[in-house]
């Protein structure tokens, strides 16, 4: 987008729009363009439209309006087997009749390379993915993860500029995807690969991608770093799909800057800052991110809002805890306090005072 | 010894050797099988209805029908006496059975033609022999004249014995030195039982009274002490001056075929109760005095319809996996809406009557069909060109091929659906083309589908009776054309069983190979 130039970007799609009847769009104008190198995630909930983005870059779906580009070139009309693309699916796709040693042939038959040097890409893509030894087995003899690791193998061992990953890690248990995530990101970094990879599981998204772009609705909510996308959602969207949130709602009474006064439903009157609302008399809903309520007044600033809360709930999870409250009419209000010997233990009942910082609590769309 | 059980139970549960133990200290498989016993019962509960429907409709029927293929019991049992009497016979060393075989078929022939059985004997013989049926039932016919002089001598002497009391008190006296009589009467006795009358007053037969005389010309009465032992006497000096009956020449008079050699071996082949013949007849080979030989090659047939049966199906198998494969392809990658409709399309066939499709073919493929005129309109063949397309092997694969397609489109379908489409997106995203996409990912995945949909076409191929037997002419029928001739016209059920089982055995060996080869685990139906 606007921080990577058009010209030395490597993926580009312009105003692309996809339809499967004719009567709703799936994808609504979409602008993305990846520098080459980059890890991004396409993020959001299913039917969002980020697999059809995936299935028109890989050639397997065609776009109905916009263009499609892979280093400077359109390829629109450019079949699927011709693009040079290598992907990996959320079934593995393994070819059951072929020994995993064949299944890493195939691309390499395909594109008519020799025998020796089909052994040794072979060779040296398995020992890649440390399945080494295994090159003998048929598919359905390899566990899960197994599995991924040669459908990884067999996406990389014709050496393809670009990788698309579709939900790849969705089958796995949550150990085995997180050794797997890593795995993922360092080969994709090592080999200096441009990676598009859809999830719906926004810790992967966090952890891996050098970008994420949340999708819903057929479009692009944002498109940034984890850490900006966490720290700074643009929209409520955003801030409620990417961790845990919590959003009280309220009308805007004043805006001086970058700081706004807000009434909530209940009457309290907090400061927020203002992101996403221009005008006195607009409704809002703010999120403020769980770990940055602060329940210790000497640590607030001087003068900051605070509220009321009743302690509905005390959930000890081993490193942190996590307290439901009840705030400003909002039940579902939850903080998280680190596991300190000095930390307060709340008990169902008590009544406490809570605040943040009013650049932490984010009014956005309502 | 209360203390002794009781350490012993306390020990049970967990024995250092021997086997696993329940808690309450039985076996522990014994206590799973009493365990699971319930279910086992209540699941042969379940298949037992059908179990007895189809072992008594459908297993034994089957069971008797391959051993009628065997079984041979009809000349021993229609001709008892013969049998014996040629049991030592050698045929390769006289080219005729002692004088004892004629006279004991005379008698066998007798009770058999009272018993009106000798018919289907004949005809039974006559498969084996041609010329035997109309033999014995011309003999059936003469053989009540052989003994007449008998007949008058005893009738002359004792006018009494016309009728029936004293040939009653004969047989039911039953005495050891009548041994030919005893057997006359026991057949006599059961025959007029079975036809309802009494043996006691019924009109005694020639066969008696010659069973009698000769019993009595060979010096019986030396050792007889039974009742009417002085009639036996009387009759036996009224028979001195009667010349013996010479039954060698007395059944070459009724027919001289008694004097080939070629009906008395046959009798001689088929007189155990069981043979081998219906195999050999179904093979193409018969008995002769030689041992086993392949018939004549104008005889021959069985062979050239089993190859022919296999051959088209195998013809028919193929043609439905080059029709069927691309619309079962079609209809499982085309969306749910289209495909069922194709699938109605395709399941259409069956809700026609067999018979009308297979008459809708005759009317198609005729001559002056709807195909040809079509052809001669186009200007593809000439008015006196016309292909002929009907009833020959072209016929029956045509309407074959369409009759069986489904049974090739449905498996072939199930497993194409169940062909992930990411296995060919996947194959591209590779870099290979739509064909080697198709041709090395698709292909082998969809083969146990092919191998159903074979399996079924061919083994319902090889049975199939009804459309060659309409569209097939002769040149186009199957072995089941022959085996249904000779269940229902030609009544020689031997050897159609015989041809029955040769099929099944064939299916079962191809089935086996099949196994061996494709392997039956690689075959799906979904």
């Amino acid at each position: 987008m606007a921080d990577t130039n058009r010209e030395d970007a490597f993926v580009v799609f312009d105003r692309v729009q996809k339809s499967y009847d004719g009567e709703t769009l799936v994808v609504k104008d979409l602008n993305l363009s990846m520098p080459r190198g980059e890890f991004l995630t396409m993020l959001g909930p299913s039917g969002s439209g980020k697999t059809t983005c995936l299935m028109m870059l890989a050639g397997f779906e065609t776009a109905t309006h916009g263009e499609i580009l892979l280093g400077g070139r359109p390829i629109n009309n450019i079949p699927p087997h011709k693009r040079g693309i290598g992907m990996v699916f959320q079934n593995y796709a393994l070819f059951p009749h072929m020994t995993v040693a064949e299944n890493l042939s195939f691309p390499l038959e395909v594109r008519g390379i020799g025998k020796s040097e089909r052994e040794e890409k072979i060779k040296g893509a398995l020992e890649r993915v440390q399945m080494g030894d295994f090159g003998g087995r048929r598919p359905a003899q390899l566990s899960g993860g197994q599995q991924q690791r040669v459908a990884l193998a067999r996406a990389l061992v014709f050496e393809p500029e670009l990788v698309l990953m579709d939900e790849p890690l969705g089958a796995l248990d949550k150990q085995l995807r997180e050794t797997l995530q890593f795995e993922i990101t360092h080969l994709a970094h090592e080999l200096g690969i441009t990676t598009v990879y859809v999830t719906h599981d926004q810790t992967e998204a966090l952890t891996m991608s050098d970008r994420v772009a949340v999708f819903d609705d057929g479009m692009i909510q944002q498109l940034a770093s984890p850490d900006k996308l966490y720290e700074e959602p643009q929209n409520s969207f955003v801030a409620q799909f990417i961790g845990e949130n919590n959003t009280l709602e309220g009308v805007v009474t004043e805006i001086r800057g970058d700081l706004c006064e807000i009434r909530l439903d209940n009457g309290e009157i907090i400061d927020a800052k203002p992101v996403n609302v221009s005008k006195v008399g607009e409704r809002t809903r703010m999120s403020i991110r769980p770990e940055r309520v602060e329940m210790n007044k000497e640590r607030l600033q001087e003068g900051a809002h605070t509220l009321k809360a009743e302690v509905l709930e005390f959930i000890y999870m081993g490193d942190i805890f996590r307290t439901r409250l009840r705030v400003a009419g909002n039940d579902d209000f939850i903080i998280k306090t680190r596991n300190a010997p000095d930390q307060l233990r709340l008990k169902p009942g008590e009544k406490i005072e809570i605040g943040w910082l009013p650049s932490d609590c984010r009014a956005l769309d309502a | 010894m209360s203390d002794q059980s009781l350490t012993s139970s306390a020990a049970a549960p967990t024995p250092s050797n021997g086997p696993m133990l329940a808690a309450d200290g039985t076996p522990l498989k014994k206590s799973l099988n009493r365990a699971l016993r319930r279910q086992k019962t209540r699941a042969l509960m379940l298949i037992a209805p059908l179990l007895i429907f189809i072992l008594v409709t459908f297993i034994a029927p089957i069971a008797d029908m391959l051993f009628r293929s065997v079984e041979n019991q009809i000349v021993s049992e229609t001709l008892p006496r013969t049998v014996v009497a040629i049991n030592e016979w050698e045929p390769e060393e006289t080219p005729l059975p002692p004088n004892d075989a004629f006279e004991a078929i005379y008698r066998d022939i007798f009770v058999a033609a009272e018993e009106k059985t000798h018919t289907r004997l004949g005809s039974r013989l006559n498969y084996e022999t041609t010329g035997i049926s109309s033999l014995f039932r011309k003999s059936g016919r003469a053989v009540d004249d052989v003994g007449e002089r008998y007949v008058d001598a005893i009738s002359d002497a004792l006018p009494d014995w016309k009728g029936a009391g004293p040939w009653a008190v004969l047989g039911d006296a039953a005495h050891p030195a009548l041994p030919g009589y005893n057997d006359a009467w026991k057949d006599f006795a059961r025959v007029s039982t079975a036809s309802g009358d009494d043996p006691a007053t019924e009109k005694p037969w020639e066969l008696l009274f010659v069973a009698l005389a000769e019993e009595l010309r060979a010096g019986a009465l030396n050792e007889y002490d039974g009742p009417l032992g002085t009639e036996l006497a009387q009759l036996s000096t009224a028979l001195e001056p009667v010349a013996p009956v010479d039954y060698r020449a007395a059944m070459v008079e009724v027919d001289e075929d008694w004097e080939d050699p070629d009906i008395w071996a046959t009798i001689k082949t088929y007189a155990p109760p069981f043979t081998p013949g219906y195999f050999l007849n179904a093979a193409d080979m018969k008995y002769s005095a030689d041992g086993i030989e392949v018939k004549q090659e104008s005889e021959r047939l069985y062979g050239m319809l089993f190859q022919r049966t296999l051959l088209m199906s195998l013809t028919i198998t193929l043609a439905t996996i080059l029709l069927g494969y691309p619309v079962a392809f079609l209809m499982a990658n085309l969306p749910m809406r289209i495909s069922n409709l194709l699938m109605i399309f395709v399941l259409l066939p069956f809700w026609t009557s067999l018979l009308v499709r297979t008459s809708a073919w005759k009317v198609l493929l005729q001559q002056e069909g709807v195909i040809n005129d079509l052809l001669v309109w186009i200007g593809l063949i000439a008015d006196d060109g016309r292909l002929v397309m009907i009833n020959n092997a072209t016929g029956t694969i045509i309407a074959m091929t369409h009759i069986l397609l489904p049974f090739m489109i449905l498996p072939l379908y199930s497993v194409m659906q169940t062909i992930p489409p990411s296995y060919v997106r996947a194959a591209k995203s590779l870099g290979a083309t739509n064909w080697t996409a198709f041709w090395r990912v698709y292909f082998p995945q969809s083969v146990p589908g092919i191998g159903a949909g074979s399996i079924l076409v061919f083994i319902v191929a090889i049975g199939y009776y009804i459309t060659p037997e309409l569209v097939g002419g002769t040149t186009g029928v199957f072995i089941s054309n022959r085996i249904a001739y000779h269940i229902s016209t030609s009544l020689n059920w031997g050897l159609a069983a015989a041809l029955g089982s040769i099929l099944l055995v064939v299916v079962l060996i191809l089935y086996w190979t099949y196994d061996r080869i494709v392997g039956i685990d690689n075959v799906k139906l979904g």
